[in-house]
């Protein structure tokens, strides 16, 4: 082994890029181990799992290992509730060194034994139990605790298995996927039901309200909410619905998936970002779920937002033409909307990349983009500052790792991420991006940079 | 410890080791880190100083997987190491380990060691540092690391007139201030460490990866020729003190002294200066001083009318301290999430002192501080951002300062140390008070009053 080539993109890394090609583009990898040494912007499994289940309203989340993994996922995320907010508080097993020697079980279920000990009048519903790194070289049995535990109190307790080195993001998406289905009664039928369950939507700013308003205009009832703004006992009853609509498909697909195998529900794919996704998306689940006089209904009230919005979008329209912009996001699915979002604003995207993405949608991203785009799997600041660079792009987006450099480089920056506290779903979510990009593209503050400087 | 419940921390007021090791690598000049462990520990360190400071904060991992996990990472750190030096072209490189790495018995140590044989390597300073996350908070990993940084750097040189400084974990703009008083004294000086423009960098057309400023390696190496150390701080557990070491090994004289804020902790510094310098009190901090002296009578009769409660690192904790209690604010809590035994006694002598009816918790968490607060009358709290969840539920405003504060713009700007810190702080303290004040009394007149 030696150094690599100074400033140079690291070899290995050349698989999982892409410069889109007019035919004959190669195909990108992805879905794999990050690189040591190459700062991946991907956090760890721990991670993917616990940002999908952390939006259960009512849950106890306690994360068993040392601190830092509690410490730094604390009340980040902008994930609202209509009712409990237990789940935005960090709860921790806070291991220390003599844990780490003798084993962790014992204080863990003393712990669980301390909550219900002080909140007899109102006991949790679910217990989620994290196992960080340590948990997962210490041998704790924490599927033996929580089993115990749960047959002691007769509340539920549910191992997520989200050790943090025990693969990337993908399993610890897969880790919180299996908690939840071990949540679902079993014995639910969904014969004769006219409900669906919405799986990946984390209720940023009210986004899950506002997908619920949609639906409840064409009396379709929501049966559980995977995971926004959820509660115990609305995912309990899931297997009841008809239909699965997946809109983050990277973390959700394997859980929709799984209940058509167990539950024989169906599903689909639907995203809420941008104009165009959203009305295609609502007639999608229209089709399925409503008769021929409503689908129509549909169709007229979907005709007069996406109007009103573009109205709106229009002057953002002229502001905006000709811009070119940089993705770099978690999911494929976003990457996807963001692009086709970006064109409908006359706005070309020149780089384009996802923590996980998969190979799928990686071909669909190469599908809607021109010549030259970057396509990133899994990059790092470096890769993202040449080919911002290189580009030219005006616009970052991303998340709040990513704003720094956007701004050094003295390029505008749109958060995407899970700490924003304004809706960019739907169609107000549409007008509300639009007016984001432009508020960055076009401030002033862009004028100065050359001025005064040598 | 000073928790509710025994066995579950519930909202931490504290951090893990390699958070603090990050901070302090990043004071070092052309320095980049690389976190022994799970990609994880990494990205979210970055994620929490990254929205604190508003900069890029690069920081490598050697991605364990099962596979290092199980027949041990070595690899995965070489290759880590090796990339780093392709992509950032670092001279110097942090090596700490995470609780993963350590649980699984890495030997960091040796691993740097054999990797120093390569000649490609001969130009950069590989050192490893032992943070494992369960061990301790931020604050004991900011100081292991430098430490760690002077153990393997200091080498026996001539004597110099200069003076070393080690500091805390402060802002950018606190550093920048220091360093401008010791020049005004006419100290040559070395920081350690020197975070004043690598986490907080101008604007400048070409980007730098690795931000310029920092403490060079080479000054670090100058320390044992040094006059006298002066470590700021009195809460720095011997064991991982810089100024220790140096001291031990080396003979430098070694002198601390409180973090200062408030006006005695700042004259005890500037008396120190002075002494070092053989300089008279610079005409400038005179008047500084006098500032802060007429602002303090302005808002005394205010500050006499509130009560607050300080959490935080301790040594930060106990610089807010003196500030109120110098003014006459009323406490009634000093806490901080760290085990820190040099805490409570140093409380307890200020309680003596003043009279405050103040308690003191270590190794707490936000939900006892929560309670208490709650409990008896706390009309401001001050401290970082974490305590913005007692603000909403409990609906007492909060003054941020510290790390993290990632719920407001500029943490990296606050300037809170010496006579014209102290003045901003205490002003920051006054008008929050005053603003619950001026917006409520009339009610309140009224509830009480009329009829």
């Amino acid at each position: 082994m030696k150094a690599e080539a100074p400033n140079k993109i690291i070899k290995e890394r050349n698989d999982y890029i892409l410069i889109k090609q007019e035919s004959k583009n190669r195909s990108i990898k992805c879905d794999s181990d990050s690189i040591a040494g190459s700062v991946s912007q991907r956090a760890c499994v721990y991670c993917g799992a616990r940002v999908v289940l952390n939006p259960i309203t009512d849950a106890w989340h306690i994360v068993h290992g040392p601190i830092g993994c509690a410490s730094y996922t604390w009340d980040i995320r902008g994930s609202l509730s209509s009712g409990p907010e237990i789940y935005r508080n960090s709860f921790s097993t806070d291991l220390g060194e003599e844990e780490v020697i003798f084993g962790g079980e014992k204080k863990l279920e003393r712990s669980i034994d301390e909550i219900i000990k002080a909140n007899r009048d109102n006991p949790p519903p679910v217990i989620f139990v994290y196992a960080t790194c340590i948990i997962g070289v210490i041998g704790d049995d924490i599927e033996a605790v929580c089993k115990k535990v749960q047959t002691k109190h007769n509340i539920k307790v549910v191992p997520v298995k989200s050790p943090g080195f025990a693969g990337n993001k993908s399993a610890g998406y897969k880790a919180a996927c299996n908690a939840l289905l071990e949540l679902m009664d079993k014995n639910t039928s969904n014969m004769g039901s006219n409900s669906l369950n919405i799986l990946g939507d984390f209720n940023l700013a009210g986004e899950m309200w506002i997908i619920k308003k949609y639906l409840s205009l064409f009396n379709i009832n929501v049966c559980s909410q995977f995971t926004g703004d959820s509660r115990c006992r609305d995912i309990k009853k899931a297997a009841s619905a008809r239909l699965n609509i997946v809109q983050c498909a990277g973390s959700m697909t394997y859980l929709a998936k799984k209940m058509r195998a167990l539950y024989g529900i169906p599903f689909i794919n639907v995203s809420f970002f941008g104009v165009e996704d959203t009305k295609e998306s609502l007639l999608k689940i229209a089709d399925v779920m409503c008769g021929e006089d409503t689908v129509k209904k549909v169709y007229f009230y979907l005709r007069k937002m996406e109007k009103e919005a573009n109205e709106r979008l229009k002057k953002y329209k002229c502001r905006l033409a000709g811009k070119k912009a940089a993705i770099y996001v978690g999911g494929g699915f976003k990457a996807i909307s963001l692009v086709k979002q970006f064109k409908s604003l006359g706005i070309k995207t020149v780089v384009v990349g996802t923590q996980t993405g998969k190979k799928e949608e990686y071909e669909s991203m190469g599908d809607l983009t021109d010549a030259g785009t970057v396509i990133l799997d899994d990059s790092n600041p470096f890769e993202l500052e040449k080919f911002i660079v290189k580009t030219g792009a005006h616009i970052l987006v991303g998340g709040v790792k990513e704003r720094p450099l956007a701004y050094k480089l003295g390029i505008a920056f749109c958060d995407h991420n899970h700490e924003r506290k304004h809706p960019l779903a739907g169609f107000e979510g549409a007008v509300n991006f639009a007016k984001e990009i432009d508020s960055s593209i076009n401030s002033p503050v862009w004028n100065l940079l050359g001025a005064g400087q040598q | 410890m000073d928790r509710n419940y025994v066995n579950l921390t519930v909202n931490p007021c504290k951090m893990c080791m390699p958070m603090g090791m990050v901070a302090a690598l990043k004071g070092i000049s052309g320095s980049m880190v690389i976190l022994h462990g799970s990609q994880g520990c990494s990205t979210y360190i970055r994620r929490h100083m990254a929205t604190h400071y508003n900069e890029p904060v690069d920081i490598a991992s050697s991605s364990l997987t099962e596979q290092g996990t199980v027949f041990g990472g070595s690899e995965n750190l070489k290759k880590a190491i090796y990339n780093v030096i392709g992509l950032y072209e670092p001279s110097v490189i942090g090596i700490g380990t995470t609780c993963l790495a350590e649980t699984i018995g890495e030997d960091t140590a040796r691993m740097v060691k054999e990797m120093k044989t390569d000649p490609s390597l001969k130009s950069i300073s590989l050192i490893p540092i032992s943070t494992p996350g369960y061990a301790g908070t931020q604050f004991e990993g900011y100081f292991n690391a430098l430490k760690a940084i002077v153990e393997d750097t200091a080498v026996i040189t001539g004597k110099s007139r200069a003076l070393n400084v080690i500091v805390p974990l402060l802002s950018p703009a606190d550093i920048r201030h220091l360093k401008l008083i010791l020049e005004m004294f006419g100290i040559e000086y070395i920081m350690l460490p020197d975070i004043s423009d690598t986490l907080d960098a101008p604007y400048t057309r070409e980007y730098k990866r690795i931000p310029k400023g920092g403490t060079a390696l080479s000054s670090i190496a100058r320390m044992p020729g040094a006059m006298a150390t002066l470590e700021i701080g009195t809460t720095i557990p011997e064991k991982l003190s810089p100024g220790k070491f140096l001291k031990d090994k080396f003979g430098v004289p070694l002198y601390r002294c409180p973090l200062p804020m408030g006006i005695e902790g700042t004259d005890t510094l500037i008396s120190l200066l002075a002494e070092f310098s053989g300089r008279k009190v610079p005409h400038m901090i005179t008047e500084q001083r006098g500032r802060l002296m007429d602002s303090m009578i302005d808002s005394h009769k205010y500050n006499s009318e509130f009560s607050a409660a300080v959490y935080g690192e301790p040594e930060l904790v106990l610089g807010i301290l003196n500030i109120c209690l110098e003014n006459g604010i009323g406490l009634r809590l000093a806490a901080t999430g760290c085990k820190s035994p040099l805490l409570k006694p140093a409380v307890e002598n200020l309680e003596e002192k003043f009279k405050n009816n103040l308690s003191v918790m270590t190794d707490t968490d936000f939900e006892k501080i929560q309670k208490f607060v709650a409990g008896c009358h706390v009309d401001v709290l001050i401290g970082n951002s974490d305590g913005k969840w007692i603000e909403e539920k409990e609906g007492i405003p909060l003054v941020r300062i510290g790390f993290p504060i990632h719920d407001r713009i500029g943490g990296q700007r606050l300037l809170s140390i010496c006579y014209e810190g102290t003045m901003r702080l205490l002003d920051e303290i006054t008008n929050t008070y005053l603003s619950f004040k001026e917006s409520t009394y009339r009610k309140r007149m009224y509830q009480k009053y009329f009829n």
